[in-house]
């Protein structure tokens, strides 16, 4: 089938099975290999990229009902050569080992600093609370790290939260 | 993956038209799309349903309609849900993780399927995705699995927080199909296994979840807890939706009570609920109410351990909720 995708800013046709998954179209065809393959069953987090602007498991996004939709990979998070202020925090504050969960860090730092409203730990469900270590790393949990630099990876959204 | 025909329908009515057997509708795929890469479903054709205009969430009378359509994210982030429902914002917020809230929908939140490791594994048996093949879980890890209304054929659980706030809240399921619409009154949509465990729920082939209508809310205080092995993005060991009305003398005028994680519906507490109305709003009836409704529960040798964890998340809710 064909579809249509703006991806990055740029208009992007293509010719899809209706099986394959929008991390594959975006790794194998489109040659976007920064969103990453983890689990492949939305467990993980790594193939986090923003379909309209909000953060979803590319993994269990066939591409074919994204048609029409406007993706953001990590690939699209900065502007030209100045890096988006979650990579530079992250930099900043060390908040990576092996790096393979970061684009979808990244991505889901970025859609869920958009998002406000109450989370799980909020208290009060009419409140907007504010981010704090608690918030993020409840708003965070679908991102796995198996380097374990959880610690590194609040303190950073926590600086560009600020 | 199997390979299978794709088609975004237009309206419900153009969905409904488009069904044909061997067809599922998609929502948004958080569950269907992970069941097909693991060859439990395997749908010839699948009907998009995700991008219906029944994204809304609008007053209606003195309650809510909810559109089936409607983002999990945006039912647990909206001004009137937090207000006047907030056991149910508390418990779409428990369920999953903010990218699976943002693609997961209301309708097919409600259909998912169980999360029995045997179903998901088609290399075992389960009467549930294969029927007649038998039921592995019986026997062997069953831990996490149902201790009320099971069957000898199925002892699987329903894994939505969601859906059991809609049971206390006695909320209603608009469908449309081949037969026309009809409204479902929650915790009815889903049923308990009996000899026929592949069917979750009560809908006929080509019924399509169009909304649900969220009724007043219950006067008092109402709360969702969920009881779960770590402390964010997993599915329960038992959840809680209570909600708690106390008169001035100090007894308990109504209450409602459902649990998740127990059994393979939202299990609604109406022993429980019996129990409490008209006594006075304590420790002692609160424990009293929980003990009525044990004495139905059917725990397996490996998960016996979620009755006293069932009577102590009853307890502690009820006190929160006492004033």
């Amino acid at each position: 089938m064909e579809i249509t995708l703006r991806v990055n800013g740029s208009r992007r046709t293509v010719e899809v099975d209706p099986r394959v998954s929008l991390l594959d179209l975006l790794r194998e065809r489109l040659g976007l290999t920064g969103s990453k393959k983890g689990c492949d069953h939305g467990q993980c987090g790594a193939c986090t990229v923003l379909i309209d602007g909000r953060r979803a498991n590319a993994c269990l996004a066939l591409a074919v009902a994204q048609d029409g939709s406007d993706i953001t990979t990590v690939e699209g998070l900065a502007d030209g050569d100045r890096p988006h202020p979650l990579q530079a925090a992250f930099i900043e504050h060390d908040a990576f080992q092996c790096g393979y969960c970061t684009p979808g860090q990244l991505c889901s730092a970025a859609g869920m600093l958009a998002e406000g409203g109450p989370s799980a730990v909020t208290e009060d469900m009419a409140a907007d609370p504010a981010l704090t270590a608690e918030e993020i790393r409840e708003r965070m949990s679908g991102n796995l790290c198996r380097c374990g630099a959880y610690p590194n990876i609040v303190t950073a959204i926590a600086e560009v939260a600020r | 993956m199997r390979s299978f025909e794709y088609a975004r329908a237009g309206d419900p009515a153009d969905a409904v038209a488009r069904f044909r057997p061997g067809a599922m509708y998609l929502g948004g795929g958080t569950n269907l799309v992970d069941l097909m890469r693991l060859g439990v479903a395997e749908p010839e054709f699948l009907v998009d349903v995700s991008r219906l205009p029944l994204d809304r969430i609008e007053p209606d009378g003195d309650g809510l309609r909810v559109g089936a359509a409607v983002r999990n994210s945006d039912l647990g982030a909206h001004p009137l849900v937090r207000e006047r429902y907030p056991m149910l914002a508390r418990a779409v917020l428990a369920g999953a993780s903010g990218q699976i809230r943002n693609m997961a929908t209301v309708g097919g939140n409600l259909l998912q399927r169980t999360r029995c490791p045997y179903f998901q594994d088609v290399s075992k048996p389960c009467n549930k995705r294969q029927p007649g093949s038998g039921c592995p879980a019986i026997a062997g890890d069953h831990s996490n699995l149902a201790i009320f209304g099971h069957s000898s054929a199925c002892v699987a659980t329903h894994p939505s927080d969601m859906a059991v706030a809609l049971a206390a809240l006695d909320a209603r399921v608009h469908v449309t199909g081949p037969g026309g619409d009809r409204v479902i009154p929650m915790p009815g949509l889903h049923r308990l296994p009996g000899d026929e465990p592949e069917r979750d729920t009560v809908l006929a082939p080509g019924e399509l979840v169009t909304a649900v209508h969220l009724p007043a809310p219950p006067p008092g205080a109402s709360r969702y807890r969920k009881v779960r092995e770590r402390a964010s993005f997993a599915f329960a060991l038992v959840s809680i939706a209570a909600a708690l009305d106390v008169a001035e003398d100090g007894t308990v005028r109504d209450c409602r009570i459902a649990l998740g994680a127990v059994a393979h519906a939202p299990w609604r507490c109406e022993r429980a609920e019996r129990a409490l109305r008209g006594a006075p709003a304590g420790e002692e009836s609160f424990t009293r109410a929980a003990g009525a409704e044990l004495e139905q529960a059917r725990p397996l040798p490996r998960n016996a351990h979620k009755v006293p964890l069932v009577r102590n998340l009853i307890v502690l809710t009820l006190l929160e909720l006492a004033p």
